[in-house]
């Protein structure tokens, strides 16, 4: 396991050729994580399946009306004549309560389930960078009273605030169109509750490191030179903590998509008929004994994503980190 | 370190009072509690007014919001609906203890809490130990033996157990354990409940309806915290006094037991202080899906019901409770590694 390799070329050959991009030095190291590797690669399949999985396995006669549905209308089309039936060949997941197809509820609900993670961390990312960078940058009273408020925010476990904050809001945004597909409003609500539960760590880790950074020459040169604050923040703080800001947003799309299956679990989620894998469990307690592959393949769904961004988390933040001691 | 603490606690007011606001504002958005009152005939108009009345809803937001932390008994309150307040008032408010009482069966919050409370801390402290005892016995396996085919199955297996969400461990377990075994005709474990009804609460009844619970919370809590125990003992295993004292001549298991383990453990006891509130939390859906009648679960009627009173109760209690264990982690940290040095 600790055979060293030598460098083929000498250090003087390396120089002749042209530098490494910081883009190149991180794949380097990153594919020497070999299991983030591998999970890089289960979620480039996992992806293609929700993405265009729906153009092979959601397409149908839906038995009630007798037409011939595609795509997201299929995974809706509940047949209640085909409810609770095992996994066969024309329903290879077997149905749910009011028959409708597993499999493709899978893919939609998996478009939906992975929407939320990565719009949620783009809310996380905006309110905790800009509270941690101002908290950091700015110092004094507003460092103060930001993080006492993010302290505060921490006070109460994230679970009870996602379910108070999804049954205060829930409901109250209309259905919206975005990308040609009719989204329920408890999606956009979902979306904005993860978000703004979970941006707490990750204004501290930014807060830390503008600490840190803006005590360094390079700043008090641009301050020197009449640079804006917010030309600092975002042209030279921001750029030097992106690595942590990087993997923390990564890890945070699988935690956003936990939270998704936990608040829907609870029926307060996302509102059907538009599935997603946490709804898809909601009433899977019920049928726990009778049809375990109502709650089997949505939950596997959950995890096999949740593990693939973890792994590549993991080799994120080896890749990233510039002490890393991995052989490049 | 009595500043430390005067100043933690000074700060922690403020953040309480500032989350109890925002938690009551939202709280008026959860729709009417008494629609979801458990009446078959929906109460008449005119019922509903007094109702509403009797339990204060009628009142603006600020009122009902003073009367939850500082009482009315200290005014008058209009009872008849005549504009003239005449009945005093009898809450004490919470900064006196009194969380008002559940707007759906009239009971006070705090015996409410307290009913459920034990139940809930007996799952998490038999959670909280297993979680320490197998997560320092893997992790320390595993780092003491790295590499191997046992740590590399470990690897896999917390990476596994750490993706799980909570509802497909949790049902899982009941597939394989209750469902799978009594159709195979080996012991099978109980689904739900605390204690089957016909045998009675006997403590053999509670330890086996306990066992699926408490697997299917702490595994998760294993997969993760092993992982950061096998980081942090291959750190110290690493470092200079180990080999000294292996150089010395004493034997493997006395080093890593006497010299590497307790400065591994170090950053574990603060994991585990700052862990033990937020297993509270954990346990809502875990509660839920055993039905184990602990105050997980009474949060979750609760918000089904819109009866803010009990869940004002539970989020504050909870508050309190995390904020006392960060204080008393932190100090606990300072006795523990002198190191440390808290001003």
């Amino acid at each position: 396991m600790t055979t060293i390799t030598l460098p083929e070329t000498s250090a003087i050959d390396g120089m002749k050729n042209q530098p490494l991009t910081p883009g190149q030095l991180m794949w380097r190291r990153f594919r020497k994580h070999k299991a983030a590797l591998f999970a890089l690669g289960g979620m480039i399949v996992l992806l293609l399946y929700i993405w265009l999985g729906g153009l092979v396995f959601s397409r149908g006669i839906c038995a009630p009306t007798g037409e011939f549905l595609t795509a997201e209308a299929y995974a809706n089309c509940n047949d209640t004549a085909q409810k609770l039936q095992p996994p066969s060949r024309e329903h290879p997941f077997g149905t749910d309560t009011i028959g409708r197809d597993i499999l493709a509820r899978t893919i939609y609900g998996g478009q939906i389930s992975l929407t939320i993670g990565i719009f949620a961390v783009i809310v996380e990312v905006v309110v905790g960078v800009l509270v941690g960078a101002v908290a950091g940058y700015f110092g004094g009273w507003i460092d103060d009273l930001l993080m006492r408020v993010t302290e505060a925010m921490l006070i109460i476990p994230s679970l009870f605030l996602l379910i108070v904050l999804s049954k205060a809001i829930g409901g109250s945004v209309p259905e919206i169109q975005f990308l040609g597909r009719a989204f329920s409003g408890s999606v956009v609500v979902i979306i904005f509750v993860i978000g703004f539960t979970s941006w707490m760590y990750l204004a501290r880790i930014v807060r830390a490191n503008v600490l840190s950074l803006k005590e360094m020459d390079y700043i008090s040169a641009s301050r020197a030179l009449g640079v804006s604050d917010a030309r600092i923040i975002f042209k030279h703080l921001l750029p030097n903590t992106i690595a942590p800001i990087i993997v923390s947003s990564t890890l945070g799309v699988a935690n956003a998509i936990t939270s998704e299956a936990y608040v829907s679990f609870l029926g307060l989620g996302v509102q059907t008929p538009t599935a997603s894998w946490g709804n898809m469990l909601d009433s899977a307690v019920k049928y726990l004994q009778t049809a375990p592959w109502l709650w089997l393949f949505p939950g596997l769904m959950i995890m096999l994503t949740v593990l693939c961004i973890n792994f590549i988390g993991d080799g994120l933040r080896d890749a990233l980190d510039p002490r890393s001691t991995r052989n490049v | 370190m009595v500043n430390y603490i005067i100043r933690r606690v000074l700060q922690s007011i403020p953040q309480l009072f500032l989350i109890s606001l925002v938690l009551f504002l939202l709280m008026q958005a959860f729709g009417d509690p008494i629609a979801s009152l458990g009446v078959r005939t929906p109460p008449k108009p005119a019922d509903r007014e007094r109702l509403r009345r009797q339990l204060g809803l009628d009142q603006p937001v600020y009122v009902q919001y003073v009367v939850w932390l500082a009482g009315n008994d200290w005014m008058k309150i209009d009872m008849d609906g005549d504009g003239v307040p005449e009945t005093p008032g009898k809450r004490l408010g919470v900064l006196r203890g009194d969380f008002g009482n559940s707007l759906i069966n009239k009971r006070p919050v705090s015996e409410l809490v307290t009913e459920r409370l034990p139940n809930t801390l007996l799952l998490m402290g038999v959670v909280e130990i297993v979680i320490i005892v197998f997560s320092l016995a893997f992790g320390v396996y595993s780092a003491i033996r790295q590499y191997s085919l046992f740590d590399n199955l470990f690897t896999g297996f917390s990476f596994i157990g750490y993706a799980m969400p909570i509802p497909l461990l949790a049902l899982l377990l009941m597939y394989l354990f209750s469902i799978n075994f009594k159709e195979w005709g080996l012991p099978y474990l109980p689904t739900v409940g605390m204690f089957d009804p016909q045998v009675g609460r006997t403590p053999g009844q509670i330890a086996l309806h306990m066992i699926l619970p408490v697997v299917s919370l702490s595994i998760i809590s294993i997969a993760g915290y092993s992982r950061y125990v096998r980081s942090s003992m291959l750190e110290v295993l690493g470092l200079d006094y180990i080999r000294t004292a292996r150089a010395k001549g004493l034997q493997k298991h006395i080093v890593v037991i006497r010299h590497a383990l307790r400065n591994a453990t170090l950053p574990f006891v603060t994991l585990i202080g700052l862990d033990i509130p937020f297993l509270l939390a954990g346990a809502v859906l875990t509660e839920t899906i055993f039905a184990w009648p602990g105050t997980g679960r009474l949060f979750v009627t609760s918000i089904s019901q819109s009866d803010f009173p009990v869940l004002m109760g539970i989020l504050m209690m909870t508050g309190l409770a995390v904020v006392f264990f960060q204080l008393v982690t932190d100090i606990a940290y300072s006795f523990l590694d002198p190191r440390i040095r808290i001003a």
